[in-house]
């Protein structure tokens, strides 16, 4: 294993934090009720903040002496290995929802292999975030839960998200060649292995909010290679505005 | 003191001299997040500090807070952010769940019940205000990531709760 290895592991972990922040936090503001935008933002922080722990640390290993803001900014969309699912769209707040529980589960899954890992340095990174996402699945399953199983309207927008969103739940498992890579040495995880547990865990809480769970046999890919949605550039621009602009400017 | 902590006894009242920037009432010492403080040679001071949640964004503010403290008594402090051990409410101080409370945040319950309530069960905290159990979750999320929103159903004041983390 190089470091490069685990440089590009780390990216695959922590771009999605940094992106799911990214689309929570152009909630703020914008939340269906005060209560609910408070959490969304917090739940945003809560992923900034992990990805700042995991992009400081690709900073030690880097040669090139990167700081997180340029792992966060400067980065162009190919170089970003986030799954698809956390670049959707804050359609409506279904759609917030269903997104961030479907990412949760498996978030909490990953942390608690991760907190096995060879490397002390990610050990100390999921201990952290783990005690965080607990938080985060519980928040977006009850209003899983609240929504599908509320009134119709509510039913029926859940379900839609639910459906468009599914197609994106198999990449979550997908292991790119450094993923094996890393995973093999003892520092990352084997993602397949979650699978079956998320799937479990996820179809459990559907039937617990009256909603179907899809059946197609058809799933969506890429991100983790670096082939985005449509979605991506768009994020990239708001996110890396100041940077591109103001080169190496400071808070 | 709590046995995790590695304070140099000399550095104890500066420390504890430092408020907390969000939640003034408490101090940082009181709240667990300073790990270690040790004395070198020559007034250097060596702090390490860890975040309460990864997200904190009073992290810097009191990294710089103690420096200051430290710097006005004549030592050259430097400060260090660890994320290991990662940080528990378990480190709070008695000391400090009591000033939480007359501050009107509820301190945290035992891991335990805080555990229980994150499998699903009902979790009871008290009011702060009235002592009243009879209260109910508003939000999980509150006006930091470190704690909960409740209301209280007999004097009918929200109150914030301090989350355990475990």
């Amino acid at each position: 294993m190089t470091n490069e290895n685990l440089i590009q592991y780390i990216y695959s972990i922590a771009d999605n934090s940094l992106i799911l922040g990214q689309r929570l936090g152009e909630l703020c503001g914008h939340g269906p009720t005060l209560e609910t935008d408070i959490a969304l933002t917090n739940i945003a922080l809560d992923l900034l903040g992990q990805t700042r722990s995991y992009y400081q640390y690709v900073g030690e290993l880097s040669k090139e002496d990167l700081t997180e803001d340029d792992v966060a900014f400067l980065r162009n969309e190919r170089e970003y290995k986030n799954v698809l699912i956390v670049e959707q769209p804050n359609t409506d707040f279904a759609y917030v929802i269903a997104r961030q529980y479907f990412f949760d589960v498996y978030h909490f899954l990953l942390l608690e292999k991760l907190m096995e890992s060879k490397n002390v340095n990610l050990q100390a990174i999921a201990k952290k975030s783990m005690k965080e996402v607990a938080y985060h699945k519980r928040f977006s399953g009850d209003w899983l839960k609240r929504l599908g199983d509320g009134t119709e309207e509510s039913h029926q927008k859940m379900q839609q998200a639910v459906n468009d969103l599914w197609v994106y739940t198999d990449e979550l498992f997908h292991m790119n060649e450094d993923d094996k890579v890393v995973a093999k040495a003892g520092f990352g995880v084997d993602n397949t292995e979650l699978k079956e547990t998320y799937y479990n865990e996820v179809e459990a809480l559907l039937k617990k909010a009256t909603i179907e769970i899809p059946s197609t046999p058809y799933f969506q890919k890429g991100g983790k290679k670096g082939i985005h949605t449509e979605h991506m550039g768009y994020i990239l621009a708001d996110m890396q505005y100041m940077q591109r602009t103001f080169p190496d400017m400071k808070w | 003191m709590n046995p995790t902590q590695d304070i140099d006894p000399k550095l104890f009242s500066i420390l504890k001299s430092v408020p907390d920037p969000e939640i003034p009432v408490l101090s940082i010492f009181d709240l667990g997040v300073v790990r270690s403080a040790k004395l070198l040679e020559n007034n250097r001071v060596k702090v390490e500090i860890t975040p309460t949640y990864s997200g904190c964004p009073a992290m810097d503010v009191i990294g710089d807070d103690v420096k200051k403290a430290l710097q006005e008594n004549g030592y050259q402090p430097e400060v260090k952010l660890i994320l290991s051990p990662a940080w528990t409410t378990d480190w709070m101080t008695e000391e400090g769940k009591q000033a939480l409370k007359e501050y009107g945040i509820a301190p945290p319950e035992s891991a335990e019940a805080d555990k229980k309530a994150l499998l699903g069960n009902e979790q009871i905290i008290p009011c702060p205000q009235c002592e009243s159990t009879k209260t109910k979750l508003v939000s999980q999320f509150s006006s930091t990531a470190c704690k909960a929103m409740f209301k209280c159903q007999d004097c009918e004041e929200t109150f914030d709760y301090f989350k355990c983390l475990i």
